[in-house]
């Protein structure tokens, strides 16, 4: 029955998106209650039927529905039960499904905001409903979660052990709200050229920030995952798929900044329609790279062309239909603005060059492999070398100039009291570029260098607020993801510069050393999990001849799926973790011991959170509060 | 089955002195050499790891093919020259500046200049705009 509820419940969807998309697109026109009325209600329909569809899925998951060919491919009985949950979207099926749930509930805060008035809100709502039913289709017809099974086995085949944690469990719906929020700007872009409503990023901005603020988690919670659980003690790999995140959030950053500009003088009002449509338009890119199969890595269980032929389909046509409307609606709205060089706005500009060329970069390193195979059948690698000598330069000219842009005033700024007001920043980021030169070992300018911008930054931000009269929620917003920045940086350099690591082959009782550790391995034992067995290490930490930890690396191996993971074992004090991982075993005595210590490590994440409450600040804010100390000098900003 | 591996896992305590690490080499500067040059390799069977961050026997294999190259004297280059010549381009992360990659390493400073362009010519067009209205 659930597989009947669901696919009936998925069909319903589809007629109800497609319902909405003709009666929204017409309810644009000025007058036409009927149509906008008749939108929204299929909105909410189609939300209600994906949620059902979505529900069936995760209940046949949970009760072991092994008719189900979904569910007997992924799911196993001695599953844990919170994987039996999560495991719904760690398959291509279930996690387009998610895709849709997430876009349904998007469409559905839209239709009930109805942000920007009613014409708009009735565009955005058809544009939704047409991305909707794309997927719908893809889903249905090449991707369908609910295909039954006959006759149905007795046990499933289980979960990538991989995927069974807890991070990458909530990473897919943090990444997909990211992804899919910027449909919502999409639709709100596309609203404003069907509708020629001038004041719609005003309208989008709260799905904007949803958005960004999701994909900044999103991103840190895959990277940390990918610390904690690869057991090599990288966080960041230039994975495409990684990769394939990091360019929606690169451009959804720059459509923030943007459309500041916008809402608040009116300036780069097509650039910031354009942005909208390539943020989405990039996870659009995304979802094809990580769901085609183009691309072999853990996340692509799809590698059925007729999938990939399909999401490029949808992709050309969505991206070419928006890029068309564009070049047909968007020239001449663009009004001439004035504004000094000394601005804001020049400022936010700046912004987005340095953003674009990042994004640009990512996405030239991340495809340009796949049409050089393509085209001449030459494989290279594009690994992190390349982005360190071409993403990192650009980005850090970027972080050099941030502090300037909160400073500066709309319209007309001014250089003088603004490097006069960044002065004591300047200094404090000298200080930490000689203290890292001088207490650190090894020296590096690159980790002086490192330094000293996070130094800058954050003292930049802390100036601005200081200085303001009145502290605005933006203001607050805007000093938290600067700063945030920052922390991240400092997380990044640490751990690349400083890091200390170990590789031996210990039998019980010997010590290995790295930092100032000592690491005895006391054992090795076997252990038992409710899908796995476990080799389970106990090894004694010793700080000068002292035990001061006992710590339990694992090596798992899942029966029911044949793989095995390495479990890592975390011992952080924030400012540094130590990081051990088991490896083969040797001589049946004897195992491969891998040790880190990670100075700075928590902080590339830490940094990640500080952003997201940036955007959050900025979600939620629109209270003054009064400062108390009258120390402000004039306001040179806002 | 399960229980007879498991049990293969319990150890008795020796008092022993640690194993070498496998293949590291002795002097820690030609130790640090080997490192840098793994990561600059590609694990081939792998999905994106560099040879220094991989367990699979490919880059085991490649990491004690280094160190033996790196013992018996070979530069850094001759080692990347002989892995080239068996496996291609590929195995390079860091893909070689040739007629196949012009694009690749250009266009990021390309879109840098361009993007750099336009903004000059927007702010000049604004304050010259911002002049006119002052």
């Amino acid at each position: 029955m659930t597989g009947e509820i669901g696919q009936l419940a998925l069909s319903l969807a589809l007629a109800l998106s497609l319902l909405q998309a003709m009666t929204g697109l017409a309810g644009a026109r000025a007058g036409n209650e009927l149509a906008r009325h008749t939108a929204t209600i299929s909105a909410l329909g189609t939300f209600v039927f994906v949620v059902l569809a979505f529900g069936a899925l995760t209940y046949a998951s949970i009760v072991s529905d092994f008719s189900i060919l979904n569910v007997a491919q992924n799911s196993h009985t001695l599953k844990p039960m919170l994987y039996k949950v999560t495991g719904v979207w760690g398959n291509h099926e279930g996690s387009m499904l998610l895709w849709v749930l997430v876009l349904a509930i998007y469409t559905a805060a839209i239709a009930f905001a109805r942000r920007g008035g009613e014409r708009i809100t009735s565009a955005a709502l058809g544009v939704q409903g047409l991305l909707a039913a794309a997927f719908l289709v893809f889903i249905l017809f090449t991707s369908n979660p609910f295909l039954r099974l006959d006759p149905m086995p007795f046990e499933g085949a289980g979960l990538n052990p991989l995927l069974q944690d807890l991070g990458l469990a909530v990473h897919p719906p943090m990444l997909y709200t990211g992804y899919v929020g910027l449909s919502a700007a999409f639709a709100y872009a596309a609203a404003a050229l069907i509708t020629g409503e001038r004041d719609w990023a005003r309208a989008a901005r709260p799905f904007m920030l949803a958005a960004w603020i999701a994909l900044t988690l999103g991103i840190a919670l895959g990277s940390w995952w990918a610390y904690y659980e690869l057991g090599w003690g990288g966080f960041w790999f230039w994975d495409p798929v990684e990769n394939a995140s990091l360019m929606p959030w690169l451009i959804a950053t720059a459509l923030l900044h943007s459309a500041l500009a916008t809402e608040r003088t009116g300036a780069f009002r097509s650039w910031t329609l354009l942005l909208a449509i390539t943020g989405f338009s990039l996870s659009l890119i995304g979802t094809f790279l990580v769901r085609s199969g183009v691309l072999s890595s853990v996340h692509a269980f799809a590698n059925d062309p007729t999938r990939g032929l399909y999401i490029l389909a949808l992709i050309i046509g969505a991206i070419g239909g928006a890029l068309g409307l564009y070049a047909w609606r968007a020239p001449g709205r663009e009004q001439g603005t004035a504004f000094d060089i000394a601005s804001k706005e020049t400022a936010l500009l700046l912004n987005n060059v340095f953003l674009a060329a990042a994004a640009a970069t990512v996405f030239v390193g991340t495809l340009y492999p796949l049409l050089l195979d393509a085209a001449t059948g030459e494989r290279i690698s594009v690994g992190p070398p390349y982005f360190a000598l071409t993403f990192a330069p650009i980005f850090f000219a970027l972080l050099l100039l941030v502090p300037f842009g909160p400073r500066l005033g709309w319209k007309r700024g001014d250089w003088i009291s603004t490097y006069k007001a960044l002065l004591p920043a300047i200094g404090i980021a000298i200080v930490a570029a000689i203290a890292v030169l001088a207490l650190t070992t090894p020296r590096t300018l690159a980790g002086a260098a490192a330094f000293a911008v996070a130094a800058w930054l954050i003292a930049a931000s802390v100036i601005d607020l200081r200085k303001r009269q009145t502290i605005t929620t933006s203001a607050v917003a805007s000093a938290l993801g600067h700063a945030g920045l920052a922390v991240t940086l400092i997380g990044i350099a640490g751990t690349t510069l400083w890091r200390s690591e170990a590789l031996e082959v210990l039998g019980p009782g010997e010590s290995m050393y790295v930092g100032t550790y000592e690491l005895r391995l006391d054992s090795v034992v076997g252990a038992r999990g409710p899908n796995y067995d476990a080799a389970r290490a106990n090894i004694t930490v010793l700080s000068g001849g002292r035990a001061i930890a006992v710590m339990h690396p694992e090596k798992r191996l899942f029966p029911a799926e044949g793989q095995d993971t390495t479990e890592t074992a975390i011992r952080t004090t924030i400012v540094s973790d130590l990081y051990l991982a088991l490896g083969d075993r040797r001589d049946n005595t004897q195992w491969v011991v891998r040790a880190y210590v990670n100075p700075l490590a928590p902080f590339i994440w830490l940094g990640g959170l500080v952003m997201a409450l940036g955007g959050f600040a900025a979600l939620f804010g629109r209270l003054r509060l009064p400062r108390t100390s009258p120390t402000a000098a004039p306001q040179p900003a806002e | 089955m399960k229980h007879a591996l498991a049990a293969l896992f319990l150890f008795v305590a020796t008092a022993a002195t640690a194993a070498p690490a496998p293949g590291t080499l002795k002097d820690p500067v030609l130790e640090a050499r080997a490192r840098a040059l793994q990561r600059e390799l590609r694990c081939m069977v792998c999905q994106g790891e560099s040879v220094d961050d991989s367990n699979a026997a490919f880059a085991a294999d490649l990491r004690a093919l280094i160190r033996a190259r790196i013992a018996a004297g070979q530069s850094d280059d001759e080692i990347k020259d002989f892995l080239v010549s068996r496996y291609g381009d590929f195995i390079l992360m860091r893909p070689p500046f040739s007629v196949n990659t012009y694009a690749l390493w250009l266009t990021p400073f390309a879109v840098l200049i361009f993007a750099t362009g336009v903004a000059t010519w927007v702010v000049i067009r604004a304050s010259r705009a911002s002049r006119n209205e002052a």
